[in-house]
C-alpha cells in the first residue's frame, strides 16, 4: 500500500564489534500491525540487531527506514554516525522499547516514568499525559501502583509499567528486547498476556524473545538468527512448525 | 559578657564576605566541575588532556600557593595585556584585579578540580540503562541531562559535594593574603590591636561552625530529595 508509509524497514544491517562481525547483512520490514519476532541462541545478535533499529548500536553499514524516512549518516574517525541527531531524536519519538532490565527512570514513581517522555518530548500538557497514563496503567493492572516508585515494585509490575510507558508515546512500532528474560517464571504470564492483547490489536512490533509459545500464537513471522545471518524466516507454522534449517530444528528440539 | 571593642560590626561585615565568597566560589566550583566531568568522558583526545591537566596541576599544588600565583600572576598577565593593547591599538586601559573576584576565580578554580573527579566518579555511577531508556525515548542531549543523568548522578555526587563544601568554606580564611577582608583578616587585625586574640578568634570560629552547621542540614535536605525512589523496599 503506497498511501501509508512501512512503519519500519531496515535494509542490509552489518556490525562489527572489533574484529568479530555480529550483524552480516540483515534485513527486515515491519508492515503496519506485523509481530515480528527475532528468535536464535544467545550471541546470534538478535538483541544488537534490534538494538540498531533505533540506533542505540550504531550499525557500520546498511539502511534504516522509520515511517517513510530515510536516517541519513556520515563517515567520522568514529565510524560511521548519524548524520543528524535531531532526525535520530524524533525518529525515536515514533519507535518505543521495552528492555529486559525494565529501566524504568529510579527517581520518579510509575505515574511520573509514563508521563515523562509525552510531556518532554511529545510536548503534551500534563493533564492530557495524565489522563492517558491513568488509562494505560489501568489496563497493565497497576492502577494501584501509580505513585510507587520502581524500586519499591516487582520485576513483572516493573515490566508491566514500562510496557505501558512505552504505549503513551503511542508508538508507530514497538521494540521489545527480551521482556520477560529477567523475570521470575510466575511473573513471566503476566507480561506475555499484555503482549498478546497489543499484538492482537494491531501494535506493530519487533520482539526478541526466548518464549517459543509466544512466537507461535502472536507472530506475523519468526526470525531466526545464527551467528548473525538469518538462517530462517516466515509464517510461524513454516519457521517454528516445520524447520527447514537442520540448527533451527536443534534449536528447536527439547532440551532435557 | 563577650565585648567586642567596636570590632563587631566590622567582624560581621567579614562574615557576610566570607559567606559571599564560599557560596559563589562554590557556584563556580560547580560549573567547573561539571565541566572538567563532561571533558574527562568525552570522546575529544584535546578535551581529555586539558582537562586531567588541570586536575593534577591543582591537586598538586597547596591551595595558598595557588591562590597567590593566579591573584598575582593575573594581575601581571593583564598588565601586559593592557600594555600590548596600548602599544598596539593605544587604548589606554588599567584594569585592576578586584580581590574579592579573584577570590572567587581562585577558590572556584581550585575546587572546580576537586569537583570534577566527584561528579566524574559519581556520573559513572549512573546505571546506562536508564540513561538508554531516555535516549530510545526521543529525549536530546540537553533534555536528557536535564531531566535523567543529573538527578541521577546527584544522588551519587551530594556525599562528595558536601564533603568539598566544607573544605571550601575553610579554605576562605586563605583570602585575606591577596588583601580581601574576610572575617579572619578583620579577627587577626582586631586580635593585634587589642592583644586579646580570643575575644575575636572564638566568635569566627562559632560562626564558621554555624555556617557548617546550617549547611549540613541543607546538604541533609538536598540528599533527602535525590535520594527519592532509591534503594527503598
Amino acid at each position: 500500500m503506497a498511501d501509508t508509509p512501512i512503519p519500519l524497514e531496515v535494509r542490509n544491517i552489518k556490525k562489527r564489534f572489533g574484529d568479530t562481525e555480529v550483524l552480516k547483512g540483515l534485513s527486515l520490514q515491519a508492515r503496519k500491525g506485523d509481530v515480528i519476532t527475532l528468535i536464535g541462541a544467545s550471541g546470534s545478535g538478535k538483541s544488537t540487531f534490534l538494538r540498531c533499529m533505533n540506533l542505540l548500536e550504531q550499525p557500520d553499514e546498511g539502511d534504516l527506514i522509520v515511517h517513510g524516512e530515510e536516517i541519513r549518516f556520515r563517515q567520522t574517525r568514529h565510524g560511521r554516525e548519524p548524520a543528524d541527531w535531531n532526525q535520530v531524536v524524533r525518529m525515536r519519538a515514533k519507535l518505543s522499547m521495552v528492555f529486559q532490565s525494565f529501566n524504568l527512570w529510579s527517581h520518579m514513581t510509575l505515574l511520573e516514568n509514563v508521563i515523562e517522555a509525552p510531556i518532554h518530548v511529545l510536548g503534551k500538557s500534563k493533564k492530557e499525559a495524565v489522563e492517558h497514563a491513568r488509562g494505560l496503567l489501568e489496563r497493565v493492572g497497576l492502577t494501584a501502583r501509580a505513585d510507587a516508585y520502581p524500586a519499591q515494585m516487582s520485576g513483572g509490575q516493573q515490566q508491566r509499567g514500562a510496557i505501558a510507558r512505552a504505549l503513551a508515546m503511542d508508538p508507530e512500532v514497538m521494540l521489545f528486547d527480551e521482556p520477560t528474560s529477567a523475570l521470575d517464571p510466575e511473573l513471566v504470564g503476566d507480561v506475555l498476556k499484555v503482549m498478546r492483547d497489543l499484538a492482537e490489536e494491531g501494535r506493530t512490533m519487533v520482539v526478541v524473545t526466548h518464549e517459543m509459545g509466544f512466537a507461535r500464537d502472536v507472530s506475523s513471522q519468526v526470525i531466526y538468527l545464527h551467528q548473525g545471518v538469518i538462517e530462517e524466516a516466515g509464517p510461524p507454522q513454516d519457521v517454528l512448525v516445520n524447520p527447514t534449517s537442520p540448527r533451527l530444528q536443534q534449536f528447536l528440539a527439547p532440551k532435557y | 559578657m563577650l565585648d567586642l571593642q567596636g570590632y563587631g560590626p566590622r567582624l560581621l561585615e567579614g562574615a557576610g564576605v566570607t559567606l559571599q565568597l564560599a557560596v559563589l566560589s562554590l557556584a563556580l566550583a560547580i560549573v567547573l566541575g561539571l565541566l572538567t566531568a563532561s571533558a574527562k568522558m568525552s570522546r575529544s583526545w584535546l578535551l581529555h588532556r586539558t582537562a586531567t591537566l588541570y586536575t593534577t596541576l591543582i591537586r598538586g599544588v597547596p591551595d595558598l600557593v595557588l591562590m597567590m600565583l593566579l591573584f598575582f600572576g593575573g594581575q601581571m598577565g593583564l598588565n601586559l595585556l593592557t600594555d600590548k593593547l596600548y602599544d598596539q591599538f593605544g587604548v589606554d586601559w588599567y584594569i585592576d584585579l578586584n580581590a574579592f573576584v579573584a577570590g572567587v576565580i581562585t577558590i572556584g578554580f581550585i575546587f572546580g578540580a576537586y569537583m570534577g573527579e566527584t561528579f566524574r566518579g559519581a556520573f559513572m555511577a549512573v546505571d546506562e540503562g536508564q540513561v538508554e531508556a531516555a535516549k530510545a525515548y526521543g529525549m536530546g542531549s540537553w533534555l536528557l541531562f536535564r531531566r535523567i543523568r543529573f538527578p541521577l548522578m546527584m544522588r551519587h555526587a551530594l556525599p562528595g559535594l558536601s564533603n568539598n563544601w566544607m573544605v571550601l568554606l575553610k579554605t576562605t580564611a586563605l583570602v585575606s593574603v591577596i588583601g580581601l577582608t574576610d572575617m579572619v583578616r578583620v579577627a587577626a587585625e582586631a586580635s593585634r590591636a587589642t592583644h586579646e586574640p580570643f575575644t575575636f578568634l572564638i566568635p569566627v570560629a562559632a560562626i564558621y561552625l554555624l555556617i557548617a552547621s546550617v549547611s549540613e542540614w541543607i546538604f541533609a535536605r538536598l540528599q533527602k530529595r535525590y535520594n527519592v525512589g532509591f534503594g527503598e523496599h
